[in-house]
């Protein structure tokens, strides 16, 4: 993929799905995919495969077009970004507003049923606010929920806050020449002051409670969980389809080539006369916004979102992820997120059988930070270009 | 001829070295001038701030006819005001295409937007597989810049500096680890793009110094020392002391 452009010459006007072939072949796996685990799913006839397990692979694809997400701005444009958990966390906090808001008020509403006169709406809010917020000693709805009543609105919200934050931050941090592990590290500053942050409980979410109860979405409560799951399942792929497509579109081009450029020689680009702070704050909040996106995907599957989700660790596993999956092809970052996600929901929630060695039993709960970390290193070691660049190696040997 | 840049009284000073003192020098348009001088003298320096790189503590940077401050512009406007400039090692994006390179070099718009929403048009293949022509690289096209050899990345770069068509062409030592027949080759497509345009180099070699046959400015601890034609510079008594003496 990084190296298409050796059609003949004078070929100008190819179409970009013929001229890059990995991109249907891509799509395709991910229909396939899609379909058996329809077709397979609790929730459509066939129990195969129960509810949760939809929603782990639901919450997986979100997992990977982050990924892909971060396959751009750091295996593309070279921009190591510890903190693009932040920017999902933050997606995930904007739709929980307004699901646990419009789930509550139908709550509220119905608890007035009977009330003998009908209540004025400042006593529905102020109703609302004690059921969320009574959990960290507040009656008041904090400013910050202002627009947690309206969908639309919040919706606007899970586009806006990680790409203004995104905005800011990059242009801050670009228009000073912060680059290499100087810039990772002010990434991971990020995210641990935004998660430090909304730990403290008069921040307005809820502190370290977070926001709860997400799966129930408001207006669809009769619609069993089996259905809903596979609902976002689907709208998860179709994210995940969407957002490779628009990436794979973007670094196909003259627009990959010049972030590869920034990537390989930042000074050079500039010298040839591109803006590089502008290629990078743009690839820098684009592909925040597209984290934001899928964290609003997965919180509702996941049902609870709070401030340790966005610890600096988590955008560090996401390095880790587009590392094993192989940096710099959008396929190995999606390869690298669902294995090593799925690993580790297997390994640490008690599905991999313990190793009893006689002497001493190895509990992979324990063990699996050490294997990943194990894992890393040897992918780092001997197979830099990651568990996609043996795709490469495959199609080239063909 | 007319002055294309002129750089006047521009001193620059690392942690107490001066490294350009007071140093000024005229190019005109078209021109082809070779700097030369001993190491330390300030050639790359002189470079690094017409382009932007390094910022003088004093004097001027003045450029074409608007006599338009350089000094103030950051580096990548520079180099769309039509300043291209070679570095000494070569440095071209070694991971990709050939064509690639010199599609992103090619003279269009730079703005992030116009860049996605670019489509290859049949004048701009024309254009790369002509440059691609003139600097010997068009059977090399589809190769990636890291499989080529040394030389051939040196003509690749210079080839990415005529597909920017810029006015003023900086080239730092086009020559170095190349062979006799390619240095042949690189002083041909200098003088060729001498005609229409500005070329500086800054070089070491005499003899390639010699073929390019033009004016030369010798640099001498960050200012000009002499300037002439090579035989009126290499009989000044300075510089033969400082520099071909050694």
């Amino acid at each position: 993929m990084t190296t298409q452009d050796t059609a003949p010459d004078i070929a100008p006007r190819k179409s970009f799905l013929a001229a890059n072939p990995s991109v249907l072949w891509f799509l395709g796996a991910l229909g396939l995919f899609t379909l058996c685990v329809s077709v397979l799913a609790e929730g459509f006839g066939l129990p195969v495969l129960s509810t949760s397990m939809v929603k782990i692979l639901g919450m997986t694809l979100c997992l990977c077009l982050i990924a892909v997400a971060m396959d751009v701005v750091w295996g593309y444009c070279g921009i190591l970004s510890l903190g693009h958990f932040a920017f999902f966390g933050l997606g995930g906090y904007a739709i929980g507003m307004w699901l646990m808001y419009a789930r509550t008020e139908g709550i509220v509403i119905d608890s007035f049923e009977n009330a003998p006169i009908p209540p004025t709406q400042t006593e529905i809010t102020d109703a609302i606010a004690t059921q969320i917020f009574g959990v960290v000693g507040s009656n008041d709805l904090p400013a910050l929920w202002v627009f947690a009543h309206s969908l639309p609105l919040q919706l606007a919200m899970v586009v806006l806050v990680p790409g203004l934050l995104a905005l800011v931050f990059g242009w801050l941090a670009f228009r000073s020449r912060v680059t290499g592990v100087y810039l990772s590290i002010l990434t991971q500053a990020m995210t641990l002051a935004l998660s430090l942050y909304l730990f403290q409980n008069d921040t307005g979410l809820r502190g370290n409670n977070g926001l709860s109860g997400l799966q129930n979405i408001p207006g669809l409560l009769d619609v069993p969980q089996s259905t809903l799951a596979l609902w976002f399942f689907w709208a998860s792929a179709l994210a995940l389809g969407l957002g490779y497509l628009l990436f794979a579109w973007l670094v196909s081009g003259k627009f990959g080539s010049v972030i590869r450029g920034i990537r390989d020689n930042e000074a050079r680009v500039r010298f040839l006369g591109y803006h590089v702070e502008h290629y990078k704050l743009l690839i820098f909040t684009l592909t925040a916004i597209v984290s934001g996106l899928a964290g609003a995907l997965y919180y509702p599957q996941a049902g609870i979102i709070n401030p340790a989700e966005i610890a600096p660790i988590a955008s560090i596993y996401l390095a880790v992820w587009v590392a094993i999956g192989g940096r710099g092809r959008l396929y190995g970052a999606v390869i690298g997120a669902a294995v090593v996600s799925l690993a580790s929901s297997w390994f640490t929630g008690g599905g991999a059988p313990n190793v009893d060695l006689g002497f001493y039993v190895i509990n992979w709960t324990d063990w699996w930070l050490v294997l990943l970390g194990l894992g890393f290193v040897a992918v780092t070691l001997f197979f830099p270009r990651g568990i996609g660049g043996l795709f490469d190696y495959l199609v080239r040997a063909k | 001829m007319t002055t294309l840049l002129e750089v006047s009284g521009v001193s620059v000073t690392f942690d107490g070295f001066r490294a350009i003192n007071n140093l000024s020098i005229q190019i005109a348009e078209p021109e082809l001038r070779a700097v030369i001088g001993p190491n330390g003298a300030g050639k790359t320096t002189f470079m690094d701030i017409v382009t932007g790189k390094t910022r003088p503590d004093e004097g001027r940077v003045i450029w074409g006819e608007k006599s338009v401050s350089l000094l103030g512009m950051s580096e990548s406007e520079i180099a769309r005001a039509g300043i291209g400039r070679k570095f000494q090692k070569p440095t071209v994006f070694e991971d990709q295409t050939v064509r690639e390179n010199l599609a992103m070099a090619l003279k269009n718009k730079r703005g992030p937007f116009d860049v996605m929403f670019y489509r290859r048009t049949r004048h701009a293949a024309s254009r790369i597989a002509d440059i691609a022509q003139e600097i010997g690289l068009l059977e090399h096209l589809p190769r990636r810049a890291g499989e080529l050899s040394h030389g051939q990345k040196q003509w690749l770069e210079i080839g990415m500096l005529l597909a920017q068509d810029p006015r003023l062409l900086l080239v730092d030592e086009p020559a170095a680890g190349m062979t006799p027949a390619e240095r042949e080759h690189t002083t041909d497509l200098l003088k060729r793009a001498a005609k229409t345009r500005a070329v500086v180099v800054i070089e070491h070699d005499m003899e390639f110094v010699r073929r390019l046959g033009c004016k030369v400015t010798v640099l001498h601890e960050g200012s000009v020392l002499a300037e002439g034609s090579l035989d009126h510079v290499t009989k000044n008594q300075e510089v033969i002391d400082v520099y071909l003496g050694r």
